[in-house]
């Protein structure tokens, strides 16, 4: 009976959904739409992400390892990022955790670490891309999408990231067209974009990057569609929303200094309080 | 004065079936552009923010009849305009086509297995008056630059209002389809720049072609995009467009739409030999229904160095210049290579096909260059039963080469959409028999 409890409070983390949906995109892109996943780099990505996981959890004697959350880098790298180069896959993904233990602000890590990963192996090598187009864009794909995404949205309760970027970066389109007196068909297309959904739902949501406050992350959201539009649409350069993310991140402590709001934390305190980690001065804000 | 607002199309190519031993087969045919009705062919040469684009041009009619607008990222000048040649444009089509390939069977009475063979595929002269000039000026029109190049009048416009533009186009004979204007006054809020050219006569009976050659344009941009917008302004449907890619890196794909590769490596009746066109229209236009017409078809990727079966050599070093690469090594020297992978000249080869319309293409084609070189071609594979004479009972192999021709038919039925008993009609199955004599339970087969 206590371990049903144990296990009922554990499914409480969104993070076994955001898994299972990443997952089941993962499933979705490669054997429906063949967006172009080398399986040899999906496992290098995987068992680097976790090795360097176990590496730091001992370095730092932290009492638990964790997979959720490097499983869930390695199916986010998995899923945007391309190289044609192992190498370079177990590098994004050592980089990846590697960042979220090494660059921290106030017990916060300050860049998602499957962009910071993608953002740097693409400025450092021609061998790594990211194939915005692959998911095509068909209204059923994109609603699927989204619907899967808001599933782990309203359980990790923080959805107000996601609907200001999505909001603020469609707003900025259709003025757009507007503006250039194109027709609504263009600034619709380009908001069927599978990796911009991906982007929104699963990657500036990442509630452990964005601002403490409700507020804050509506105006963090509102500020990466802004330098995701002027990168993208002034300044022509493919990904415009993964390199906004990164330039904007650090803009993070300045609002959470500004706008004051509660640490979240991925599983409810019940559920927290029967491990001992919770006791541990550093746990939980590793993951 | 008919105006050809799209990219231009090129001449029909001739299929030549020669045939090159290699690894990957015996080359038999090729599925190249003159397949298709409204072809046009672009070929962008592209590095960092470099881009040279070269445009094919199949205009047909009266030459005093031909006019063609092409938008441009940003402000060009005299010198990076160019006439190319047109066999190079037909010569990188027939390398890149999508090809079939053709294999003997062995002697199935030789002492060694057939079936371990099985597996061996790898898969300046003004143009311009002063009146003209005036007259611009006074529509908000201003023409940058006028030059004669080649065959070629050419002016550059900017504008400050699409209605100015347009009105002036019309009064100088371009008929500019409707809707033309609101997809120009967005272009001109993009900064784009548009260049004008009409055929000059007296030029054109100098230099003697029979034929439109090839416009060609280099410049710098950061946009790596293809404007195809005023081309789905034409009321004659959808439109096929081939781009050819070459690039320093590695395959070129487009970022806002989905790039798919062509269905490759498979193999096909024996028929399909003599009907290789019909059967890559028919895949062709399958595919695009698949994907609900809204994807472009990777048909080709590879290193221009060789080829593997080749459809035509390798492009020289000379006629990859040509077209526009201009970081090729001077001392690179010339490469009719084919069947082994040479040193790299990197230049990499991306083949891409689309039938585009407004509807489903709303958006310019935007592109990115990847880091794969992973070689791909659009490859069909038939594979020839034994014919000669058998000192031995061949009912095993028979019975393996029926299997292997049924299974041909349904690839080929997958593939084209056709009916699956109209192709059996055609396959000359193994041992005089049809596939329902392979219904025997398997294990009658195997001690003969």
């Amino acid at each position: 009976m206590m371990r049903i409890f144990r296990l009922s409070h554990r499914l409480r983390d969104p993070r076994y959904y955001q898994i299972a949906v990443l997952g089941t995109l993962l499933c979705c892109g490669v054997f429906a739409l063949d967006i172009g996943v080398r399986w040899q780099n999906a496992a290098t990505i995987a068992v680097s992400a976790l090795g360097m996981q176990l590496l730091f959890t001992r370095r730092l004697r932290l009492p638990h390892f964790d997979p959720l959350s490097p499983l869930i880098t390695s199916l986010s790298l998995t899923l945007l990022l391309r190289t044609d180069t192992a190498l370079l896959a177990a590098c994004a993904a050592a980089l990846a955790i590697g960042s979220k233990f090494l660059v921290r602000y106030r017990g916060k890590h300050v860049f998602n670490p499957a962009n910071v990963a993608i953002v740097l192996t693409m400025l450092a090598s021609d061998h790594v891309w990211v194939s915005s187009g692959q998911w095509g864009s068909t209204a059923i794909s994109a609603l699927a999408l989204s619907c899967l995404g808001l599933l782990v949205l309203t359980r990790a309760k923080r959805a107000e990231t996601t609907v200001a970027f999505l909001l603020v970066f469609a707003a900025m389109l259709f003025v757009r067209a507007a503006w250039l007196g194109d027709p609504l068909t263009i600034p619709l297309h380009q908001l069927q974009n599978g990796a911009l959904l991906i982007f929104a739902f699963f990657m500036i949501s990442d509630p452990k990057t964005t601002p403490d406050s409700a507020m804050g992350r509506a105006l963090f959201a509102t500020l990466v569609a802004g330098v995701a539009y002027v990168i993208q649409f002034v300044y022509y350069v493919p990904n415009g929303p993964i390199l906004a993310l990164i330039i904007v991140a650090p803009t993070v402590p300045l609002i959470d200094a500004w706008l004051r709001g509660r640490r979240y934390q991925w599983m409810p305190a019940k559920t927290r309080s029967h491990q001992t980690r919770a006791n541990h001065p550093v746990s939980g804000v590793y993951r | 004065m008919r105006l050809l607002i799209t990219l231009l199309a090129t001449a029909l190519t001739v299929v030549i079936a020669t045939s090159a031993e290699a690894f990957c087969g015996f080359y038999v045919a090729r599925a190249d552009t003159s397949l298709f009705n409204r072809a046009s062919q672009v070929v962008m040469v592209r590095d960092d923010d470099r881009t040279v684009i070269t445009m094919a041009n199949d205009f047909d009619g009266d030459v005093s009849d031909f006019a063609v607008v092409v938008p441009v990222p940003t402000f060009i000048e005299r010198e990076q305009i160019n006439v190319g040649d047109r066999n190079i444009i037909q010569h990188l089509d027939a390398y890149t086509a999508p090809r079939l390939v053709e294999y003997h069977d062995t002697d199935p009475c030789a002492r060694y297995d057939w079936r371990l063979h099985r597996e061996l595929d790898g898969a300046a002269v003004p143009a311009t008056s002063d009146e003209m000039r005036k007259a611009a000026r006074a529509r908000g029109v201003t023409i940058e630059a006028s030059y004669t190049v080649g065959e070629y009048d050419i002016l550059i416009l900017s504008a400050s209002q699409s209605a100015g533009l347009i009105r002036w186009l019309d009064e100088n004979e371009y008929r500019i389809p409707p809707g033309a204007e609101r997809v120009i006054g967005s272009y001109l809020k993009q900064d784009m720049r548009f260049f004008v050219a009409k055929v000059n006569i007296d030029e054109q009976s100098k230099l003697g072609f029979q034929y439109l050659r090839p416009l060609q344009v280099a410049y710098e941009s950061r946009k790596f995009m293809l404007p195809i917008r005023l081309g789905t302004l034409n009321a004659n449907g959808k439109q096929e467009l081939y781009v050819y890619a070459l690039t320093r890196t590695g395959r070129v794909e487009t970022t806002n739409y989905r790039t798919v590769k062509i269905p490759s490596n498979t193999e096909l009746p024996e028929f399909v030999q003599h009907e290789f066109a019909d059967f890559y229209r028919a895949m062709f236009n399958r595919q695009v229904q698949n994907e609900k017409e809204r994807a472009v078809f990777l048909e080709y990727a590879w290193d221009i160095g060789w080829c593997d079966p080749c459809a035509a050599d390798p492009l020289s070093n000379q006629e990859l210049r040509q077209l526009g690469v201009f970081w090729l090594d001077e001392q690179g020297g010339t490469n009719l290579r084919r069947i082994a992978p040479q040193p790299a000249q990197n230049v990499f080869v991306t083949r891409l096909h689309l039938r585009y319309d407004a509807e489903h293409f709303p958006e310019d084609l935007m592109l990115q260059e990847t880091g794969d070189r992973q070689n791909y071609q659009g490859r069909y594979v038939i594979r020839h039963p034994w014919k000669g004479k058998a000192s031995c009972d061949t009912s095993v192999y028979d019975a393996g080469v029926r299997e292997r021709q049924e299974r041909e038919a349904q690839q080929l039925a997958n593939l084209t959409g056709w009916d699956i008993d109209n192709i059996r009609k055609k396959i000359p199955f193994a041992g005089g028999r049809g596939p329902e004599s392979n219904k025997e339970p398997w294990w009658k087969r195997i001690w003969g």
